[in-house]
């Protein structure tokens, strides 16, 4: 009798201590989180400085990766708990466009952040036919069209013209590819015998690393790049480049880095994913509190080299509110960097739609989808759920203000017309959405043996 | 063979630099003062053979002079020991840094040896400043935890180790552990296969071709299956060693195995036949022929095999740190590579001093272990 007595006590207590888990702390303490060098993934560094992940209960590692593809690999081997992933990633992953796996985010990291850079031989031959303003300066947005004289002589004398950005799903390719399409210029399909993307391509663009990209442009290996900061302004210090054209230009506030983990981790770890959402958010509130006041520190401490580690003026240049296109050409350019307003860190199924729809338009989904295929997709990956209930739990202990968050968003922007081409997008209704674009596939068209096919 | 008496017969052999036909040659009349103060005399020599042993081999003449035997020959010793090396060093640091101010790259001028000076003292810096986080990381949880076990004392009170990150003197001993964990692998499996391989003609003829296939893979082509089965195969809830320093270390035995099993297999064949022939005569069971034996006298082979085995671990695990991302001084070069920073080149320059140094001490410890186990003359 005693004996029962005491186990049935022993339950009890672990029912309760369980429950304790269950209700409060984190399920997982101790954390690794990887981390591109880029300046976006300042939310990571900020949420580390500010001790704002200690506050939820969380000792996180930050640890900076080679490329996009260790960065996914680690997360799906759990050697990474979680980390900064391009908005494609967990999309192309849940596809299984190059490795497949159930990634989820529940936190969008920024808006904005990217440019496209070409090479001093190619921004000469650009330069002349551009529309100058009464400065003198050329004038902004330069559309891809202008980059058609360098193709021209390229083709003359007999070189391909190769471009770079820094992974298949990337926001930086689908930009890319959207610039350039927009201009009249074919960047080339993916079909499933073509992983490189180059089917018919006018520009052969392939993949490097972030940080590497100057240096390639710089060895003559590329002629022009689609990177995230400080890698253009870096090109401009460093000489051997010119940003052109801003990803703010392309699509106004435009999705950009996500938090990503493996559904695996989101399902065993609830308390924990919120915990680190919660961290992540309030280090966001942080980065465009007071108009930028805090901008200036940001951009000092990602300069240290255990984070982005390039020189404070080159990431200062971009995450103050300016933007330098040519050497002495500053502008303004508030909403180059966007950490938190316009709702940033919401992750909208529309967002992962307007991905999902360049992945096909490019062949990387290599045949038509209904459009319930598109939601559904988006839904299992993309989890607003989580962001709202770390938000709540924000808003409960007067860590951050109703008022800045959509509690009662359905998952869906308005439709815009905030694209270089003016074309609107509805992430209701992609397929309607890939008939207007000028380039790509359509309806149930194919690449087959070079060509494209079908209707 | 009692190992006091090994270290005797070290003594003879640990010094073929000295000036052998100089001294006796000429017997100093102060030299003649030795017998005088033979306790001194005995500890002054016993310093010079420990000195020499450790690789300070050019104090010995500097002893020499102070005792008055034969200046022109010590200093001679003393010039090649000590003069042209340092002068060496002197004139590399000349043309360095006036080399490195004509040389403009992106990311600015090459750095000079002031430059390089500057990031030394920085990265130690940088290391103390890491430190004082680390302590106050340690506080704020000791606190966090208190006000934890105030509200709910059945809480978990496990201490989480400091989160900031490796600093340069972290990642040369993460480095220095992988390596030797390494190492130690690889010499306990080349040991014993080399020895059989030298024993048996049969061992030999089926290990020689595996061996012959293997050796002249680059161990970076290991790297992804290495990566691999790690991943599937040590799946722990709690791991006693992170993934990264399993598989770094995997690396650095698939690559410094083969001068060990092909040194030690040598040494083993080569064991003098008269040797052999005793222990015949002597009706010295297997056992006994090869602890007291073969590998005593293989000794010398199986060591130098270990040098040059560390040797190439040391280089491959730098390589292996830069491709895997393994926490080291390889990722350290890779990280400031994608830096960029103004400063970014003389900190790899410091790196590859650090490496340098580093490698040399290796090889210089394995050089002292060597001497001070084995005799004779084949070393």
């Amino acid at each position: 009798m005693r004996t029962r007595i005491g186990a049935s006590v022993i339950c009890a207590l672990f029912a309760f201590g369980q429950a304790i888990a269950a209700g409060k702390g984190p399920e997982k303490e101790q954390l690794k989180l990887g981390f591109i060098k880029l300046t976006d993934m300042a939310p990571l560094a900020i949420a580390y400085e500010k001790g704002y992940f200690e506050d939820e209960g969380l000792y996180v590692t930050l640890e900076p990766q080679a490329n996009w593809k260790v960065i996914l690999d680690r997360v799906i081997t759990g050697e990474l708990d979680g980390a900064h992933m391009l908005a494609g990633q967990p999309l192309g992953a849940s596809v299984g466009i190059g490795t497949k796996a159930d990634v989820v985010t529940g936190f969008s990291m920024d808006l904005n952040g990217n440019a496209i850079t070409v090479s001093n031989e190619v921004w000469a031959l650009m330069k002349a036919g551009l529309a100058v303003d009464e400065k003198g300066l050329p004038k902004h947005p330069i559309p891809a069209t202008a980059l058609k004289p360098a193709l021209e002589k390229f083709k003359v004398s007999g070189k391909p013209f190769k471009m770079a950005m820094v992974f298949p799903v990337s926001t930086h390719n689908y930009e890319l590819r959207y610039w350039l399409a927009a201009g009249g210029i074919n960047p080339g399909f993916y079909s499933p015998s073509d992983v490189t993307g180059q089917t018919r391509a006018d520009i052969l663009i392939s993949v490097t690393p972030p940080p590497q990209m100057p240096a390639t442009l710089e060895a003559g290996t590329i002629h022009g790049y689609s990177v995230g900061e400080p890698w253009n302004q870096q090109a401009i210090f460093k000489g051997v480049g010119v940003p052109v054209i801003t990803d703010y230009e392309i699509w106004k506030n435009n999705p950009e880095k996500v938090f990503g983990v493996t559904k695996a981790f989101a399902d065993k770890n609830p308390r924990t994913h919120i915990a680190l959402i919660k961290a992540l958010t309030r280090a966001a509130i942080w980065l465009d509190d007071k108009n930028g006041a805090n901008r200036k520190e940001a951009a000092q401490i990602l300069s240290r080299p255990e984070y982005v580690g390039a020189d404070y003026r080159v990431i200062a240049n971009s995450m103050t509110g300016t933007f330098e296109y040519g050497r002495g050409d500053k502008r303004a350019l508030p909403d180059f960097n966007v950490f938190f307003r316009y709702h940033a860190n919401y992750p909208f199924y529309s967002d992962a739609i307007w991905y999902l729809t360049q992945m096909r338009r490019w062949g990387q989904i290599p045949d038509g989808k209904p459009d319930a295929w598109y939601v559904d997709t988006a839904k299992k990956v993309y989890r607003p759920d989580v962001f709202v209930e770390a938000a709540k739990e924000l808003v409960a202990e007067k860590k951050a203000n109703a008022a800045d968050f959509d509690f009662m968003s359905d998952g869906f922007r308005a439709p815009t017309k905030d694209f270089i081409d003016g074309v609107e997008y509805d992430g209701r209704k992609p397929n309607a959405y890939i008939e207007k674009l000028a380039l790509g596939l359509k309806g149930q068209q194919k690449i087959e043996s070079g060509n494209v096919v079908g209707k | 063979m009692s190992s006091a008496s090994s270290v005797k017969a070290v003594d003879v052999a640990v010094l073929p630099e000295a000036p052998a036909a100089a001294t006796p040659a000429k017997p100093d009349v102060r030299a003649a003062g030795k017998p005088y103060f033979p306790r001194v005399n005995a500890f002054i020599d016993g310093t010079i053979r420990l000195l020499s042993l450790i690789g300070l081999g050019f104090l010995k003449p500097v002893v020499a002079i102070f005792r008055g035997e034969d200046p022109r020959a010590h200093m001679r010793q003393l010039w090649l020991d000590l003069g042209a090396p340092v002068l060496a060093m002197a004139a590399f640091l000349l043309v360095w840094s006036q080399v490195s101010q004509g040389i403009q790259t992106s990311l600015g001028q090459i750095p000079g040896p002031t430059a390089v000076w500057e990031q030394t003292k920085a990265l130690w810096a940088d290391h103390q400043v890491q430190r004082e986080k680390a302590v106050a990381f340690y506080e704020r949880q000791e606190k966090r935890n208190a006000e934890k076990l105030a509200e709910d004392p059945a809480a978990d009170m496990t201490v989480r180790k400091y989160t900031g990150k490796p600093t340069y003197i972290d990642q040369i001993f993460t480095s220095l552990k992988t390596v030797f964990a390494g190492f130690l692998l690889a010499t306990l499996l080349a040991v014993p296969i080399g020895i059989l391989c030298g024993v048996s003609k049969t061992f030999n003829a089926m290990f020689n071709p595996l061996i012959q296939l293997f050796k002249p893979v680059s161990p970076l082509a290991w790297l992804p299956i290495v990566t691999m089965i790690v991943s599937a195969a040590y799946v722990s809830a709690n791991p006693m060693f992170d993934k990264s320093f399993i598989n770094s270390a995997i690396t650095v035995t698939l690559c410094s195995l083969w001068p060990t099993v092909i040194n030690t297999a040598v040494g083993v064949g080569s064991i003098d036949r008269d040797l052999l022939n005793v222990a015949r005569v002597l009706r010295l069971s297997k056992t006994t022929q090869l602890t007291k034996l073969v590998f005593p006298s293989s000794l010398p082979y199986i060591f130098t095999g270990m040098r040059l085995s560390l040797g190439v671990g040391w280089m491959v695990l730098i390589a292996a740190e830069m491709l895997a991302q393994n926490p080291g001084l390889g990722k350290f070069v890779w990280d400031e590579f994608q830096n960029g920073s103004s400063e970014s080149l003389s900190r790899i320059m410091v790196a590859v001093f650090t490496i340098g140094i580093i490698g040399f001490l290796l090889d210089r410890v394995m050089l002292t272990l060597q001497s001070a186990f084995t005799y004779g003359p084949t070393r």
